[in-house]
């Protein structure tokens, strides 16, 4: 609780805390099925990179496991505990509104758009959830919200509203935020795409900081850079389904699937950050 | 002055060399003279607004001494207490009811949502003259209302007549009206919330109730502040209307005072000065809130123009 590092709560998270296990996982909008039975295991201390088109569910997906949408099929268990529902003598039952909420407390989440809270300086954004979810006092919770500021490179910007923040460090103060909840896994959807390429290597560089602590993540994305050299699993999606899924070095240099294949040589042609570029090089050279 | 002779060099001013531009931005500058552009204009208009208000002031009609005799008379300041008193009602009445039809819009229950739709369109589409009136003559309808319970043998009620007095059919009509419009209010600030703030406050184990009380709240109120001053603006305005009704406002005792003394003018004066004072006075209320809602923004700001 009191840990005076952010790297050293991070590693406390490892070991047995943070698996992730999701069983034909449906969800439609009106009438349109977005994810067809998703079925994704993600071990302790993990990293996930999600790829794939546009469109094809990831957010979506990212969205049902922290039930910010319901399903409407399949479970997600964290750490063998349901999300959203309670199994009852052979059936299902949607959860209550707080049940739902404290077991959400172990699903950290970064947004491609920040959604730092407007009217609360970067330290209150950072202490808000410790204070309010999880009840500490607040001088503990704002000494300890300026401790992951700092481990994120902020210190000095404690003091400042979102709004008089670049995109960067809004990425960061969120990533604090998160990490504030101490949870057992972090989902991030493209934390990087709303940002200018300047700034993208601030985030990704505490990203992987955090996935070197042992930190469970899985991590929507398009830097193929980054999925090749962070993550340990690469997942391709397409269509609302798991088209292929395998280590980096498979996935990028020896792709299954056609599918996959195809999306890898499109993304490769639209790469611009060096990171990816070297990372689709070398994808496309396998494939040639 | 041409340009040819600004040209030439100016004494003393070494500097610039052959540069003619360079020269010219050294020159001292003097604003044109404004004689014609703003003194003409402003002494015409002066002249014509003093003349015209000299004719309202000076006519005979308006018998300053009655409006002096009456301006603090005891009727006059029950009148202003009760406009006062309505206008405190309404606007929070009126608030609540607000919120309440817009909850039950974004409950996302399909009838509760017609409902609230329906009757903004019935508050908003027809005018509040015609709602109080409406209301005032509610006994036409349902001469008594009450309660029976039959099972006691109970019933709780009485002459709509007697229950509903002018000042409630006022008060009723200004509330159910006003809440129209607030729910309206109501809604822009919680739209201007955008909905990233709830998927951010639930994805840190808020529950939906925190997430509203917390994040989005105390978001929506900021915006929604600067409308409100308005409304209870323009609500301490709109409560002379009660006086069709006789609802014993402040318009409605300067209309019985000059259907005694036949001094309208004058009494219209004395209503007129305190709507001026009372509005003034909520204008004034309606800076400070509004500047107390930027503070903290603004310090943030120099601080960093500072750095
Ligand atoms: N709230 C919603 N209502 C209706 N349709 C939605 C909603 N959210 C997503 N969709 C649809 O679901 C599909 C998948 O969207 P999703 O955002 O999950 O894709 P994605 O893989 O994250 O794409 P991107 O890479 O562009 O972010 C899209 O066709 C989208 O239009
Ligand atoms: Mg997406």
């Amino acid at each position: 609780m009191s840990a005076p590092g952010a790297t050293d709560a991070s590693a406390a998270t490892a070991g047995a805390r943070g698996s992730l296990a999701l069983r034909g996982v449906r969800k439609s909008y009106h009438g349109t099925e977005i994810l067809r039975g998703i079925d994704l295991d993600v071990a302790p201390g993990e990293v996930v990179c999600l790829i794939g088109p546009s469109g094809g569910g990831k957010s979506t997906l990212l969205r049902c496991i922290n039930q910010l949408e319901s399903l409407d099929g399949g479970v997600v268990a964290v750490d063998g505990e349901l999300v959203g529902y309670t199994a009852h003598a052979g059936h299902l039952t949607e959860a209550s509104d707080r049940e739902t909420s404290r077991v959400r407390r172990n699903l950290g989440m970064v947004f491609q758009q920040f959604n730092l809270f407007g009217h609360l300086t970067a330290v209150q954004n950072v202490a808000t959830g410790p204070v309010k979810v999880l009840g500490r006092r607040k001088a503990e919770a704002e000494r300890r919200a300026r401790e992951l500021l700092a481990s994120v490179g902020l210190a000095e910007h404690a003091g400042k509203y979102p709004s008089q923040l670049s995109g960067g460090q809004q990425q960061r103060v969120a990533i604090a935020r998160a990490l504030a909840m101490e949870p057992a896994i972090l989902l991030f959807d493209e934390p990087t795409s709303a940002l200018d390429p300047e700034l993208v290597g601030e985030v990704l560089a505490v990203m992987k900081s955090l996935a070197a602590g042992g930190t469970t993540m899985v991590v929507v994305t398009h830097e193929m850079g980054f999925a090749r050299e962070v993550a340990d699993t690469v997942v391709f999606m397409e269509g609302g389904v798991v088209v292929e899924q395998g280590p980096p070095a498979q996935l990028f240099g020896a792709p299954r699937s056609p599918r996959t294949a195809a999306f890898l040589r499109r993304s490769g042609g639209e790469a611009h950050s060096g990171e990816a570029q070297d990372a689709d090089s070398d994808a496309e050279a396998a494939i040639s | 002055m041409t340009s040819s002779q600004l040209l030439t060099d100016p004494p003393g001013t070494a500097a610039g060399g052959g540069d003619p531009l360079a020269r010219l931005a050294a020159l001292p500058l003097r604003s044109r003279s404004r004689i014609l552009s703003r003194w003409v204009p402003a002494v015409v208009v002066g002249a014509l607004a003093a003349a015209i208000g000299w004719a309202f002031v000076s006519a005979p009609a308006m018998n300053w001494p009655v409006v002096a005799e009456y301006l603090f008379s005891p009727r006059i300041l029950a009148g202003v207490g009760t406009t006062l008193l309505f206008t405190v009602l309404t606007f929070a009445l009126g608030l609540l009811l607000g919120i309440v039809l817009e909850v039950m819009r974004q409950s996302g229950n399909p009838v509760l949502r017609v409902i609230v739709d329906g009757y903004i369109w019935l508050f908003r589409g027809t005018p509040l003259l015609v709602q109080l009136v409406f209301w005032f003559n509610l006994a036409l309808i349902f001469p008594v209302i009450g309660v029976r319970i039959p099972a006691l043998g109970l019933t709780i009620g009485g002459s709509t007549n007697e229950l509903v007095t002018p000042f409630l059919a006022a008060l009723i009509g200004l509330v159910l009206h006003t809440a129209a419009y607030m729910a309206e209010v109501v809604r822009g600030g919680f739209l201007a919330v955008p909905p990233g703030q709830t998927d951010a406050a639930k994805a840190i184990g808020m529950t939906s109730l925190e997430a509203q009380r917390l994040i989005v709240i105390p978001q929506a109120v900021r915006v929604i502040l600067p409308p409100l001053g308005n409304q209870f603006i323009d609500i301490l305005k709109a409560t002379a209307i009660v006086s069709v009704i006789g609802g014993g406002d402040l318009m409605t005792i300067a209309q019985q005072i000059y259907g005694q003394n036949y001094q309208v003018i004058a009494m219209l004066v004395v209503a007129s000065l305190w709507y001026l004072a009372l509005v003034t006075l909520a204008t004034i209320g309606q800076h400070f809130l509004e500047r107390g809602l930027d503070r903290s923004r603004r310090r943030v700001l120099k601080a960093e123009a500072g750095r």
